[in-house]
């Protein structure tokens, strides 16, 4: 086999094919690329809430007029609904990372599996989050 | 020769591996935080400040949080390399993330042992 014959695949340029509408009305992503997308949006969005929890936390045991404050802050409807959707975000990416561990072991990887695991996962995580937000409020 | 590209990050099975031992206990710290808050005293002021003076949790808190800096960071890392192809930009908002994530470190040490 000649040089350029093992070369030449390598060298073609690939198709490029995401542009924003391609993205969201053209390519149907299959139900494990969604728990996949979700896991890491979840993930971004889990780095940046200890910003804001960290504070709560801060306050929380600063002193108990701090506390019956940030719980009254906690009671506040767009906080609410903004807890609960990190409540959604670690309960997504705890489950979604705990298939993706038996991933890594091989196991649930054919597709009639993966497709069960991925329902089981969007399904564990909205009931974990709908349990711990009428726990918490 | 292999041409590598400048990510800030090392190559190999390390930062993958420490990725999910520090899941692991994350998800083993949750699981029991949240079974304490869901079987204990009602959370006044009290109970929430006794739980936090407790060694155990602190010190668990405080792994957790060292876990979450690590896990945080390699998954970040991986966004960041996926979607930011301009080096300096990319190399740029990697600094930014590793000071975001120490100063959770730190601001945590702060809050558990004051």
């Amino acid at each position: 086999m000649s040089e350029a014959a093992v070369k030449t695949p390598a060298r073609r340029p690939r198709p490029k094919y995401l542009n924003l509408q391609a993205l969201i009305f053209e390519i149907r992503l299959p139900l494990p690329g969604w728990i996949s997308i979700l896991h890491r949006i979840s993930g971004a969005l889990l780095f940046l809430a200890p910003v804001w929890l960290l504070w709560m936390l801060e306050r929380s045991l600063a002193s108990e007029a701090a506390f019956d404050k940030i719980r009254h802050y906690a009671g506040l409807w767009p906080v609410k609904l903004s807890l609960l959707v990190l409540v959604w975000a670690y309960c997504h990416h705890f489950c979604a990372g705990i298939r993706y561990l038996f991933l890594d072991l091989d196991k649930g990887v054919d597709l009639a599996t993966a497709r069960l695991t991925s329902w089981l996962v969007l399904g564990a995580s909205l009931a974990f989050s709908v349990f711990l937000g009428w726990k918490i409020w | 020769m292999t041409n590598r590209i400048v990510t800030g990050a090392r190559y190999g099975l390390r930062d993958w591996l420490a990725q999910r031992i520090t899941a692991v206990i994350m998800a083993v710290y949750s699981m029991i935080v949240v079974f304490v808050l869901l079987t204990g005293k009602p959370i006044t002021y009290g109970v929430w400040r006794d739980l936090f003076t407790q060694g155990w949790m602190r010190v668990a808190t405080l792994l957790f949080m060292a876990s979450l800096a690590w896990h945080a960071w390699v998954g970040v890392r991986d966004i960041l390399m996926d979607y930011i192809k301009p080096t300096g930009l990319r190399l740029a908002l990697e600094v930014l993330v590793l000071l975001t994530i120490a100063a959770y470190l730190g601001w945590t040490i702060q809050i558990l042992w004051r």
